[in-house]
């Protein structure tokens, strides 16, 4: 990883880049002390961000639009289960396996249902860098890099589907199919953070729900997925004023009861680190 | 609840006068020559009601209003049985319930109740009162009672919402529906793989496309009619 010379880039596209980042410059100077892999690993959803400008990602004004931004990301989740399903030795056969293998299936289901869907109109599947230009050297031989992307996947996919339900208002095919996969990723994500609790240590703690913003046990490097989770208000009622079942509602019950949308170009700068061409 | 009695209307003279109410109507009574029983218990009036004023809906249970409104109403109502669910759930623990089991109950409880409070009071005025429920029927001492129960419960939440969304007529509520539908998903994955570890979207919930239960509130509410005493009427509700 060469995490200088990344920064150099965004330099250059972004000359503002360094005044802006100073708050995290501690959690980048801190990466260099740190030996998990799965931060590591992670570090690309932070730096993605960043590349907003290199990319010049578009976000979806139509039907088609969001349709293909959909189709997007389930290619993207399609090869990065298939990819690791047929990495022999990477996931530990029996239920894990399993699990993945049934993810695996709905995403390339996905894929090929959008692509049905939008016939001609169809965008052709990016060609895909689940390393990040090196920098995730080991997504597929360690399982528990591997559990933590697809775990960023899965939240990320699912902030995207909300994002982009306005443009469907009304639209009873294609926002019910949208709906539809958008609640599959939502169980994809809650298994898959639960076999992260299975595995212990820094996922120890993970939930199926998502509390506060950033609960992966990641580090702080994926913050930009999680960015907003926290909020507690909801069309104006504060959540944490509401009466739960002794006192008010918590705030960490009030992040979990409602998953929280995800603009379409924040979603394409994390995708984006993925897409080579 | 009057008697289903066969639509006797005179039929509109142009398709302009055929509104989607009239169409709605038409595919109720076809599903109620299916289930009349479980309709009664719901004291669904839509087939019996020749006033579209709105205003005329005394004793026929509680009003759950029209268009969003009604939708909001529908989605309180599944809220207000989950809570009542999981309540009864994390006080009666089943005998044996581990420690993340009862984490996790309580997590969900807290989370349905928010839904719950949230309707509440974002209806304000309109919302309908509480239900009376009836949960007589599900052993909470009985973790595979409660996990099935749950299981359905969680399932059908889904179904609802991804079933409706395309009724809402305002964006900022389809958003609402939109943040809670993948949390009850969320729920309902936890819970089958707490039936069955790898079940959490299994073939009974996603279909060859990829794609989870879509359901329409005429149907959610015939499902959920066991556990609902009160009268609704949902004459007015947005169903298909």
């Amino acid at each position: 990883m060469n995490l200088l010379n990344v920064f150099e880039q965004i330099n250059t596209v972004d000359p503002e880049f360094s005044d802006r980042i100073s708050p995290r410059r501690e959690a980048i100077k801190n990466l260099a002390s740190m030996t998990g892999k799965v931060t590591l690993a992670a570090l690309p959803f932070f730096v993605s961000e960043l590349f907003k400008k290199a990319y010049g990602a578009t976000a979806p004004t139509d039907v088609n639009g969001v349709l293909n931004y959909a189709l997007t990301l389930e290619y993207l989740e399609a090869e990065y289960y298939t990819m690791g399903v047929s990495k022999a030795g990477l996931i530990p056969s029996g239920r894990p396996l399993g699990a993945i293998t049934t993810i695996r299936d709905h995403e390339v289901a996905h894929v090929k249902f959008l692509k049905q869907v939008l016939g001609n109109k169809a965008v052709a599947k990016p060609t895909f860098d689940f390393t990040a230009g090196g920098t995730f050297a080991n997504v597929f031989s360690d399982y528990d890099t591997f559990l933590a992307v697809a775990q960023a996947f899965e939240d990320t996919g699912v902030r995207a589907y909300k994002g982009q339900a306005g443009i469907l208002l009304g639209n009873r095919v294609v926002l019910t199919a949208a709906l539809q996969i958008h609640s599959v990723e939502a169980r994809h994500a809650s298994h898959i953070r639960q076999m992260r609790r299975a595995r212990g240590g820094g996922a120890a703690n993970q939930k199926p729900w998502i509390t506060g913003a950033n609960d992966t046990g990641i580090g702080a490097v994926v913050n930009p997925i999680y960015a907003g989770e926290d909020n507690v208000k909801q069309a104006g009622v504060d959540i944490t004023s509401l009466n739960g079942s002794m006192g008010k509602i918590s705030t960490g019950a009030a992040t979990q009861s409602f998953d929280e949308p995800l603009s379409a170009e924040a979603v394409l700068n994390i995708a984006g680190l993925f897409i080579k061409a | 609840m009057e008697k289903i009695t066969p639509h006797n209307e005179a039929l509109p003279t142009n398709d302009s006068a055929i509104d989607k109410k009239d169409l709605r109507r038409r595919d109720f009574l076809k599903f109620a020559g299916a289930s009349a029983a479980s309709l009664a218990i719901l004291g669904l009036s839509s087939c019996s009601k020749d006033d579209d004023d709105g205003m005329d809906h005394g004793g026929k249970g509680l009003y759950f209003g029209s268009g969003d409104i009604a939708i909001l109403n529908y989605a309180y109502a599944l809220e207000q049985l989950e809570a009542a669910f999981y309540i009864q759930l994390v006080n009666n623990p089943y005998s044996g319930m581990t420690d993340m089991e009862k984490a996790f109950f309580t997590d969900i409880r807290d989370h349905e109740i928010a839904h719950r409070e949230f309707f509440k009071v974002a209806l304000g005025a309109k919302a309908i009162s509480s239900l009376e429920l009836n949960l007589s029927g599900i052993n909470f001492s009985s973790r595979e009672n409660v996990l099935a129960t749950a299981k359905t419960f969680e399932d059908l939440g889904v179904s609802a919402y991804n079933g409706a969304g395309w009724l809402i007529k305002d964006p900022n509520y389809l958003l609402l529906a939109g943040k809670i539908v993948s949390v009850e998903a969320r729920h309902a994955a936890w819970v089958r793989d707490m039936i069955d570890n790898g079940s959490f979207a299994n073939m009974e919930v996603v279909d060859s496309n990829g794609l989870d239960v879509a359901k329409s509130p005429t149907v959610v509410l015939s499902a959920a009619a066991p556990f609902i005493k009160s009268k609704i009427d949902v004459s007015d509700l947005p169903t298909y």
